[in-house]
């Protein structure tokens, strides 16, 4: 079976993203501690918290030397995904820098940005013909590499990156654990992803 | 666009969905797990279970539900009753709750509020407000409804943004159970008054009313339960008639 690494770092809910693994048909791995994470068919980086917190706990657990490291496939969600960028806004927390570019405050009201709202893109990870997905978060990356963009959101005034891609390592600032069937697919897709990487490896 | 959204509420006892008046002649009318993922497969935005249970066993068989539901359903989850410190809220999330509402603990200690939202963030914590009109305002009722605090509830709405609340569960007491439409007039107060998104609660009687709360300047969100408990509406059919009548809802046909 596929296996995949749910990294804990220590805030909210795992169990959803855990479940949602399990439902399309690989196994969740919770991982808390320093690990050699290519022992996985992927990873998935998820985010629920504030980022100054979850890089306290990934530097204190030496998971963000393996995350930058990390070679195969990789999804991180929310706060996960911003975690990938070099710094955030929210609480001036230096981030893991694998993206270039900073995380910033949504330009638009109310906030949270939390609901089902479109994403608009081309990534092999999104169905072709788009579907709302769930979103809750008040920042977002601003990414310096406009090649990294392969998703956008539209909130209000604000048009922001909401699906990014460097090789193998995808971030979505959507919860696909939270956004029904629509979001499943997504998973599903990162997980044949993962097996078609093993098969090459 | 970022749709309207909503939000079937499920009061749950001792592991059962009832249904009452003001906590009186409850009447069994089902499997939470199972009325929760109908909903979800209908189209519902998100869920909410408050737990009306009192007793420490009830609370043990709620975080049961929870987890249950959690491996079921795949839309967001909210829980709410009984929640009165971080080690509550910190539970109820482990057990696969997205988001956790604070009502009379919170009233009795604010700071229960940033302390949540420091541990788990604010996009976590919802502050839910029980709100009765008195005078030319609305005064914060907490216990159920059974205490009036005389604390003005757009104040204490401000107040718990500030302090990390994520979002607000507005709930009209002048409305509740009235199938007679939500407070509009409480719902735009509390609008011009914090900047996070508000869940309307109170009143739902007709598609109009759900249309009317869910206009610019009002809620985001708008919770209902027993508008579909009757059968009256199903969770897709209700998104039909709102889309009809203008609001931007996922998943209408």
């Amino acid at each position: 079976m596929t296996t995949i690494a749910v990294i804990d770092h220590g805030a909210g809910n795992l169990v959803s993203m855990e479940q949602a693994v399990a439902r399309v048909g690989a196994e969740p791995v919770r991982i808390s501690r320093a690990t050699d994470l290519h022992e996985f068919d992927g990873v998935i980086l998820p985010g629920v918290g504030a980022t100054g917190a979850a890089m306290r706990t990934l530097r204190r657990t030496g998971l963000d030397h393996a995350l930058r490291s990390h070679r195969r496939p990789m999804f991180a969600v929310c706060v996960g995904m911003q975690l990938l960028f070099e710094w955030s806004e929210e609480d001036g927390a230096a981030c893991l820098g694998i993206m270039g570019g900073a995380v910033r405050k949504v330009r638009a009201k109310p906030l949270p940005h939390m609901g089902w709202n479109d994403v608009i893109g081309d990534d092999p990870l999104l169905d072709p013909s788009p579907t709302p997905f769930y979103f809750v978060h008040s920042y977002v990356p601003r990414p310096d590499d406009p090649d990294v963009i392969v998703g956008t959101t539209r909130y209000d005034d604000d048009h922001f990156a909401s699906v990014v891609r460097l090789g193998d390592i995808v971030g979505a600032q959507f919860h696909p654990e939270r956004s029904g069937t629509a979001g499943l697919e997504v998973l599903r897709r990162f997980v044949r992803d993962c097996e078609e990487a093993a098969r090459a490896a | 666009m970022l749709r309207r959204r909503l939000i079937p509420c499920l009061d749950v006892a001792d592991g059962r969905v009832v249904k009452g008046t003001r906590f009186v002649d409850l009447t069994d009318e089902g499997d939470p797990v199972e009325m929760a993922a109908r909903y979800a497969e209908d189209g519902a935005d998100e869920i909410c279970f408050l737990d009306i249970t009192a007793t420490p066993t009830g609370r043990g068989t709620m975080l049961d539900t929870v987890r249950n539901t959690a491996r079921n359903v795949f839309v967001p989850l909210t829980v709410g009753g009984g929640v009165r410190t971080v080690e509550d809220m910190r539970s109820v999330l482990r057990a696969g709750a997205d988001k956790v509402a604070v009502n009379s603990a919170a009233v009795q200690r604010p700071r229960l509020v940033r302390a949540c939202a420091r541990a788990f963030g604010a996009q976590c914590v919802v502050v839910a407000i029980d709100a009765r009109r008195s005078g030319s305002g609305w005064t914060v009722h907490t216990h159920g409804g059974r205490t009036d605090t005389g604390i003005d509830a757009l104040d204490w709405a401000a107040r718990a943004t500030r302090l990390g609340a994520g979002e607000i569960l507005l709930t009209s007491m002048d409305r509740d159970g009235t199938n007679d439409g939500y407070d509009l007039a409480l719902l735009r107060a509390v609008r011009n008054r914090v900047e996070v998104p508000i869940i309307a609660s109170g009143g739902a009687g007709t598609p109009a009313h759900l249309a009317e709360a869910l206009a610019p300047g009002h809620a985001d969100a708008v919770l209902a339960a027993s508008i579909f408990h009757r059968h009256r509406y199903t969770v897709a059919s209700m998104k039909s008639e709102l889309a009809t009548l203008g609001v931007s809802v996922r998943g209408a046909a």
